[in-house]
């Protein structure tokens, strides 16, 4: 769908990465054309009030296993990135072809090329050809790549098409069948745990293969003290080295298990509480790049099974935002810098034209009241499953309204 | 006649013994028992009182009582087990109920059915009680949350086996009781647990009910066994035997699983008793008297040597297992009596 009309939304607060600036933002052909005070509409644009509230860039989720639109839609979501985790995993040019076109008109999805064949950490995958198909950036995929010299070769390899290697940080060795951190808790409820070095070991070797590869390197959840420590040296270090985390790692610890509830059943599991401590202290300290859903929806069947039978996993782009902006009410960070870790980084990333409002780029724009209180409820979810570990909790930040290439979306309003 | 002897006992079954206990339900106000951990101090204190009329039935050569006659207890083992399961069902019959046992191997869930599906055709059958043992820590809590009626832990992974700890500390209290030490709890007595602590469900029960009842507790085992953070839970943490052992007053040996003793977690068996082996050169470490318990089956020669687990006056090894029987129809006792009508109860 392409926009037929151009579109001005006034009397909004403009979140740039500079600011909130008051004015108004002016798009027409599916691109920003202008922002700011002294902006207005011009003879012939649909004019939307938007009545003081938040206009920010649309969210680009880095790292989804399901394309989920309308929880996408509810979340401010305008474009995700899509593991390779799917059945049958994205390590083919023609698969990642067909995603990369499956979710337009009202939601890019941009594909993550599986890293190994099968996602099975042995043979490289066809990533040059799956760049020309449409994959923006490669991933391990929901594990890690065991063997140090197939993810050395990997990352030279991706160096040199340009390419971002976003991993998953636990050393499979230790991890093993592990469905919770080592720890008090995973003691007392009698969990397969594996010690949260688990992740510092991993990032340790991945960030010394990347240093001498010469590759970007994307550490998808950052989750414990040791492995920010480990990132905060390597950016100090001026290595190209990038790391996310979900709103579960930075709201819950290890508590959220007891009673064996399994929708807070993750990967990486839950950490410790001094952990989470340190999440936040990295997410206010810049060591964090990336804030992402990590949408994983799982029905009963994966769920409803003892904690440690049950999959990992949650459906989190509904959530996404209101979680996000609980850190700035929280003081942890500013509205412009939660919307560089929800879409400027993530879109930089994925070299996507959008994410920031700017002139030129893409118009994916976000309505939000970042005040609007709701309770998140689990039975009125617009996910395909509602395993949340957040039911119940009242949260505030609603999206009024949601432009794909300045054309409005139904959901989200 | 025993009839009698049994109309007395269905009486005094409803009733707790006047002032150590709340009266009726508040006695016990669980519909489950899931593990010790939900216990509070006074409620583990009421199921060993309430076991003892049993252990007196048990010694009777008639063994019967028609307390729970009509009601039927399913036995829902998804592991193997022999002495745990022939307990239960040991302990049903004597109390009259229909039991019915449910062996994994030879049910449904071998062909895919979920433990939930399993557990809510389990309830259309309108069980009374159901004793569940399953490989997965929590699945117990999980199956007691779909059913209507009372749901029994026989072990559920690591987790718990809240039953094997209440009929270890019942056997504690018959053996300090004939020594003329008998007290109420277990304050001040020193017991040393060793074994593979991290994967014993048995382990965390006895943790948590002796410390729950006064006993200062020590765990020993080589660390790849030692569980993360178990200090949390009120105890000392051992990795040398003979010093666990030092002043100990009971010594609890748990059971190590072949597989953990083939290079993963201990190089040989023999290296493992070298370390960790009840010999009765090491028992004498503790204090003279020290009693010796093991919920079996025993490695004979691994983790505790014949002469130990034989030895009369020390090994309680056998009276763990009678003890067994009297507490799992406490359980089942207290657990039926809403159902049944019992007053205070219903």
């Amino acid at each position: 769908m392409k926009q037929a009309q151009a579109l001005t939304i006034t009397n909004a607060q403009l979140v740039t990465p500079e600011g909130i600036v008051p004015g108004a933002l002016r798009c027409a052909d599916g691109v920003i054309l202008a922002l700011g005070a002294d902006v207005g509409p011009e003879e012939g644009d649909e004019v939307v009030n938007a009545r003081g509230k938040l206009l920010a860039p649309g969210i680009v989720d880095l790292g989804v296993f399901a394309v989920d639109k309308p929880a996408f839609h509810f979340g401010g979501i305008t474009r995700a990135a899509l593991m390779p985790d799917q059945s049958p995993p994205l390590d083919l040019p023609s698969r990642v072809g067909f995603i990369a076109k499956s979710g337009k008109p009202d939601l890019w999805v941009h594909p993550l090329a599986a890293a190994t064949r099968g996602l099975e950490g042995r043979e490289l995958a066809e990533l040059a050809l799956m760049q020309e198909a449409g994959a923006k950036a490669v991933a391990t995929g929901r594990r890690w790549i065991a063997d140090s010299g197939v993810m050395l070769r990997l990352l030279q390899y991706a160096a040199m098409l340009g390419l971002v290697v976003v991993t998953h940080a636990e050393d499979g060795g230790l991890a093993g069948e592990a469905s919770a951190t080592a720890g008090e808790i995973a003691t007392r409820l009698g969990l397969p745990a594996a010690p949260a070095e688990a992740e510092a070991l991993a990032i340790a070797r991945d960030i010394a293969l990347a240093e001498l590869a010469g590759a970007r390197l994307h550490i998808r959840q950052v989750t414990t003290a040791r492995g920010f420590a480990l990132v905060r040296e390597a950016k100090a270090r001026g290595l190209a080295v990038t790391c996310g985390i979900t709103p579960a790692h930075f709201m819950l610890s290890d508590l959220a298990t007891v009673d064996f509830r399994t929708f807070a059943r993750l990967s990486p599991p839950l950490r410790a509480e001094a952990d989470r401590q340190a999440a936040l202290a990295a997410i206010a300290d810049g060591t964090v790049d990336v804030i992402a859903s990590g949408h994983d929806p799982r029905g009963p069947e994966d769920k409803r099974l003892p904690f440690a039978d049950a999959l990992p996993g949650m459906a989190g782009a509904e959530t996404l935002l209101a979680m996000t902006l609980g850190l700035v009410r929280d003081g942890v960070i500013d509205i412009p810098r939660a919307f560089a870790l929800l879409s400027a980084n993530p879109a930089k990333l994925l070299g996507a034209p959008a994410g920031i409002l700017a002139a030129g780029l893409e118009a994916d724009l976000a309505l939000i009241d970042p005040d609007a209180p709701w309770i998140i409820d689990r039975r009125k979810m617009e996910a395909t499953a509602d395993n949340t570990p957040f039911d119940r909790q009242g949260t505030q930040g609603r999206v009024l309204g949601l432009w794909k290439g300045g054309v409005r979306l139904g959901a989200g309003a | 006649m025993s009839t009698k002897g049994m109309a007395l006992m269905t009486s005094t079954s409803s009733r707790a013994p006047e002032g150590r206990f709340p009266p009726g339900r508040l006695a016990f106000p669980h519909r489950d028992l899931t593990g010790i951990g939900k216990l509070a101090r006074h409620e583990i204190l009421y199921l060993l009182d309430q076991a003892q009329q049993w252990v007196a039935l048990n010694r009777q050569s008639a063994k019967h009582t028609d307390l729970l006659a009509g009601l039927t207890i399913i036995n829902a083992f998804f592991e193997n087990s022999t002495r745990t399961l022939l307990s239960f069902e040991i302990a049903g019959k004597r109390l009259g109920a229909d039991v019915v046992n449910m062996h994994a191997a030879t049910s449904s869930v071998k062909k895919g059915e979920t433990l939930i599906d399993t557990a809510i055709t389990l309830n259309a059958m309108r069980a009374d009680a159901i004793v569940i043992r399953h490989g997965s820590s929590g699945a117990t809590g999980l199956i007691a949350d779909k059913v209507d009626c009372p749901v029994l832990n026989a072990g559920d992974g690591q987790h718990e086996h809240p039953t094997q700890a209440l009929l270890d500390a019942l056997t504690l209290r018959h053996a300090l009781a004939e020594r003329g030490e008998g007290a109420e709890d277990f304050t001040g007595l020193t017991v040393t647990i060793c074994g593979d602590i991290l994967h014993s469900r048995v382990a965390r029960s006895n943790i948590l009910c002796l410390t729950a009842l006064g006993a200062k507790v020590r765990v020993c085992a080589p660390p790849a066994l030692m569980p993360a953070g178990v200090e949390a839970m009120g105890l000392e943490v051992f990795h040398n035997f003979d010093a666990a052992l030092d002043g100990a007053e009971v010594v609890m040996m748990l059971r190590l699983q072949s597989e953990r003793m083939s290079g993963q977690f201990i190089p040989s068996p023999r290296e493992y008793r070298h370390l960790y082996g009840l010999t009765t050169k090491r028992l004498a470490l503790a204090r003279p008297d020290a009693l010796v318990m093991h919920p079996g089956p025993m490695n004979r020669g691994v983790e505790i040597d014949s002469e130990v687990a034989d030895m009369a006056g020390r090994s309680l090894i056998t009276r763990q297992v009678e003890m067994g029987v009297a507490i799992r129809m406490a359980c089942l006792d207290v657990l039926t009596r809403e159902a049944r009508g019992v007053e205070g109860w219903a």
